[in-house]
Formats: structure tokens, C-alpha cells, sequence
């Protein structure tokens, strides 16, 4: 529908007649593939946009910025060591992707500061890094024509603790006046509005461990069908404090050493902190202002599995694995790298590896997975815009980021995890997995620019 | 040590949603029909009852310390943690 509007205010200035499809075609599926799979220039033969990432920016163990970042995933690098907060001692588990030596005052004012919860510094830090590398600025139509759409799972989860422990632990009645404000999951998303006057689409959204590839996915398929020019996108968790660890700690699925994704001594999770930020933009107007196209993002599927609030279905990761390249109108055999969701429990990992090798059949041997958890931990909410780093690496400088900690094979994850150490390999198409508590699955495919 | 026994059952069935007297001390929690869960909720609900800790990883159940291979198991470690603790 906002194709079609779109293509009605403004027409492009030579109008490309749509693909011809000869003959009787049979079913619905063949006339969609045979439509989306011509590309002219940057627009498929039905009208849908073609979709370039030109910035990217983070902040996480690993570094605070994308060269470092890289660089730490490169090296095989773990980020992960002892919490360093109030009360890490009342904690069994004692370990996390932590930002060290986070000084808030080094990038914002007081005035800032009193209203932006960590996840908005982490979240603003990316975004300068991926709004400067991308070169855009927002004016006029094409502030009008930009939005923002983030994923968190508990936003403002620092801000929670604190003042809880205020009211609750110190018996104080009376809290900071900007505690909302602050706290909202959408904070991120509307002082990045702000920030860089985008006046289009935005918000966030909040699927637990699947919520930057949700969002992600949703920001390709507004600038896909026409709704926005360009998305900023992503996400951001802070969920390492007291209160969010102690929660987690709840459902022993933590690990108290290290984080060994499909490793037969795996024994559980870490998680991490940090934000990552990319700029999705109309392919057309990236290439007529000379960006620096980084990828393309070819492809999105999500879907349920509407069975189980925490245990992972192997079926339900299947459908969107393939569903992902459906969309993306990619071949199987054209996958070399899978971005793992391998978040290094008992169960995430054998239903993933099994996901796996049933969409992709005998190439599954052939295909690259690892997870980069194992080195900046789980970011939960912000762990997937994380990942899609190491998507880019592997696509840009053909350079497979590695499942670092891997001690011992697994009869049920017998994959190509790229066992601690990073790989050269040249790849053409990539796979980002996220499948979060809840059973909601969201896949995001790219391929080289 | 039969009111650990008896608490641990009445904890067991509540979780089970089943009658004391249904349960029999070689039932695994499986038998009894509790999931990996409903195991976690209960460690919950014995540590609570008892004020101890519970060493147990649902990564890697069979590592833990804590014998949960069936209900009589289960109350045998928790009453050695129970003594550990006085």
C-alpha cells in the first residue's frame, strides 16, 4: 500500500516498465519469484526498493566502536570477565559482557544525562558512530522521509534498579522526576528522533532475545516497500545491574565460567551489554549520492512457535530460516556463514544446529556457523544488531568471526562452528539468526554489495 | 528428617498438580510429570522452604551436585544440605 502511495507522489523520472513474465505461470509463489528475483538497477521489477546498509556503529565488551569491535572478532577476543556493579557479591553468577569503565560524562552533558538511561547512551554513542560514517544528514524532505525503529527487551533496566532500591532499600519517598521518561523503552528511539530530526516511522519493539532482528527487519521492509528513504536501526540492552542479573540467575540458565556455544561442555549463557546501530537507506538514493554501500539487505522472515515460553522449537527456527531466504530469493547452496543465534545453553544450541541442517540439507556441512556471543555475550534485546557486525565482516573483509571457548565437539551441534579462531573465506550471502524466549523467531538475510 | 520428607512431597505434588499420596519416592520428576521448568520452580520452592542454596544448572542437570534423578534423591540432598547448614 505505501508503495503504491509513494510511487504516486513521486513518480521516479524514468519509469521502469515492470518485468514481463512469459508464459502461464502456476502458482502465486513463481509469479512473486520470478517478480522480486529481476533487479533493475535498484528497484525489483514490482516496484519494492532494494535496500543498501551505509553506517554502522556500536558500543559493547568488544569495543566502543565498529574497528575495534572487529578487530576483537578478528582476534578471537573474549569480552567477557568478572561484573564490576553494587552488590555483585550478593550474585551467583559473577561474569558478563560488561562496558568498562563506562563514564557517561565523556560523551554527554549533564542535562543529557539526567534523562538518557544507559541503553540511550549506549544507543546514541552507535548512532553517531553509523549517522558520521554514513554521511547523511536529515534535512527537509529527507528528515520528513526517515525514521528510527529500535529493539530492547527491558530498556531502562539500570534506571528501574536504582531507583527501586531508592524507594524499597533506602526507604526514601521521593524519586527523580525524570524516572519515565528515562526508564520507557521507546527513550532510545525518540532521543534519536531527536537527535538527528527524523520525522519519520518510529518506534520499538521488545520480542526478549529476538528484538534488534525484529527490528531490523521491519525497518528493511518500510525502506523495501517505499514507506521511508532511510531507517536507523537496531538496538540496545543495559540490563547488567543487580536486579537484572538476579532475575536472570532465577532460571539457571547462567553459566558461572564462560559462555562455550555448541561446545559439549557448554553449561549456559552470559550476557552482555551495548547497543548496535545501522543505517538501512534506499538503495537508489544511496548509489546517486555515491554512499559507501557496506551490504544489502536481501531478505526478513519472523513467525512464531506457539509452543513453549522458554524451550526453543526446532521446527519453528526451520520455517524462518527458509522463510528468510525465501524472501530473499536466495538459494541454500548460496549461504556461507550463518550468524548462530548459539546463545551456549543445553537446549538453544541442538534445536538451532538441528534447525539448521534440516533448511539447508547436505550443504549444511558446507556452510560456516558460529557464535559471537561467546565474546561480547548475549545482549538479549541489542544482541542481534551486534551480530549483524560480524555478518558485514564476513561479507566485506571475508573474515568468518569464531565460536570462541570451544572445547569439545557435540554429537547434536556437528557443524562447521569455526571453532575459536577466526577464518578467511570469501562469502556471498549471509544469515543472522535470533529466536527469543516466547518461541518468536526473526532471521535476517544480506548479501554483498 | 520426615518433616523435610513431607514438605519436599507436599512441594513435589503441588508442582505436579497431583495428591502426596500419588507420588512414590523412585518416581523421577518425569514420572511425576514435571519439565525442565517446573523442576527450576521447584528448586525454587525448596530452597525457599529451607533457606539453602541449591547447586543446579539446567544446562547440565546431571553435572549438578544435586541428585534430581528421582524424588527419594531429591530429599536425600536436600536433607544433607539442610545439615551442611547447621
Amino acid at each position: 500500500m505505501n508503495a503504491k502511495r509513494n510511487k504516486g507522489e513521486k513518480p521516479p523520472k524514468t519509469p521502469r516498465k515492470p518485468g514481463k513474465v512469459k508464459g502461464k505461470v502456476k502458482s502465486a509463489t513463481k509469479i512473486a519469484r520470478t517478480m522480486l528475483g529481476r533487479v533493475i538497477m535498484g528497484r525489483h521489477a514490482n516496484g519494492m526498493r532494494r535496500v543498501a546498509i551505509t553506517g554502522m556503529g556500536t558500543v559493547n565488551a568488544l569495543g566502543r566502536d565498529v574497528p575495534s569491535t572487529l578487530e576483537a572478532m578478528r582476534e578471537g577476543r573474549c569480552g567477557i570477565g568478572p561484573l564490576e556493579f553494587r552488590d555483585v557479591e550478593r550474585l551467583a553468577i559473577r561474569i558478563g559482557g560488561q562496558v568498562r569503565d563506562w563514564e557517561a560524562e565523556t560523551y554527554f552533558n549533564r542535562q543529557q544525562i539526567v534523562l538518557y538511561d544507559k541503553f540511550t547512551q549506549f544507543t546514541l554513542l552507535a548512532a553517531r558512530e553509523a549517522v558520521t560514517q554514513s554521511g547523511l544528514v536529515f534535512e527537509g524532505e529527507l528528515g520528513l522521509r526517515s525514521g528510527v525503529v529500535l529493539g530492547t527487551a527491558a530498556g531502562g533496566m539500570n534506571t528501574w534498579d536504582e531507583n527501586y532500591r531508592t524507594v524499597y532499600e533506602e526507604g526514601k519517598n521521593r524519586v527523580h522526576p525524570f524516572v519515565v521518561p528515562k526508564l520507557m523503552n521507546n527513550a532510545a528511539c525518540s532521543h534519536l528522533s531527536m537527535e538527528y530530526g527524523l520525522l519519520g516511522p518510529s518506534f520499538t519493539v521488545a520480542t526478549a532475545c529476538a528484538s534488534s532482528n525484529h527490528a531490523m527487519g521491519l525497518a528493511f521492509n518500510m525502506v523495501r516497500s517505499g514507506a521511508a528513504t532511510v531507517m536507523l536501526t537496531g538496538g540496545s540492552e543495559a540490563m547488567l545491574c543487580f536486579g537484572g542479573v538476579k532475575a536472570w540467575e532465577g532460571l539457571r540458565v547462567m553459566s558461572k565460567d564462560a559462555c562455550r556455544p555448541f561446545s559439549a561442555t557448554r553449561n549456559g549463557m552470559v550476557q552482555g551489554e551495548g547497543a548496535g546501530v545501522f543505517v538501512f537507506e534506499d538503495w537508489e538514493h544511496a548509489v546517486a549520492r555515491g554512499a559507501d554501500i557496506l551490504a544489502e539487505v536481501v531478505g526478513f522472515s519472523m513467525s512464531a512457535d506457539a509452543q513453549d515460553i522458554v524451550m526453543p522449537s526446532a521446527i519453528g527456527a526451520e520455517r524462518t530460516i527458509t522463510g528468510a531466504m525465501l524472501d530473499a530469493h536466495m538459494r541454500p547452496d548460496e549461504v556461507g556463514y550463518i550468524n548462530a543465534h548459539g546463545t551456549g545453553t543445553a537446549a538453544n544450541d541442538k534445536t538451532e544446529c538441528a534447525a539448521v541442517a534440516h533448511a539447508f540439507g547436505h550443504h549444511a556441512d558446507r556452510l560456516m556457523i558460529s557464535s559471537t556471543k561467546s565474546m561480547h555475550g548475549h545482549l538479549i534485546g541489542g544482541t542481534g544488531a551486534v551480530e549483524l557486525l560480524a555478518c558485514i565482516m564476513a561479507l566485506r573483509d571475508g573474515v568468518i568471526a569464531p565460536t570462541i571457548g570451544y572445547e569439545e565437539p557435540d554429537p547434536e551441534c556437528a557443524l562447521d562452528v569455526v571453532p575459536n579462531e577466526a577464518r578467511e573465506a570469501r562469502v556471498e550471502a549471509v544469515l543472522s539468526n535470533a529466536f527469543a524466549f516466547g518461541g518468536l523467531n526473526a532471521v535476517i538475510a544480506l548479501r554483498k554489495a | 528428617m520426615t518433616e523435610i520428607r513431607d514438605r519436599i512431597i507436599q512441594i513435589i505434588a503441588e508442582q505436579a498438580m497431583l495428591d502426596p499420596s500419588e507420588l512414590k519416592l523412585e518416581m523421577s520428576p518425569q514420572e511425576i510429570g514435571i519439565d525442565s521448568l517446573g523442576l527450576v520452580e521447584s528448586i525454587f520452592a525448596i530452597e525457599e522452604a529451607f533457606d539453602i542454596s541449591v547447586p543446579f544448572n539446567a544446562n547440565e542437570p546431571e553435572k549438578s551436585d544435586f541428585d534430581i534423578s528421582s524424588l527419594g534423591a531429591i530429599i536425600g540432598a536436600v536433607e544433607k544440605l539442610v545439615a551442611e547448614k547447621a
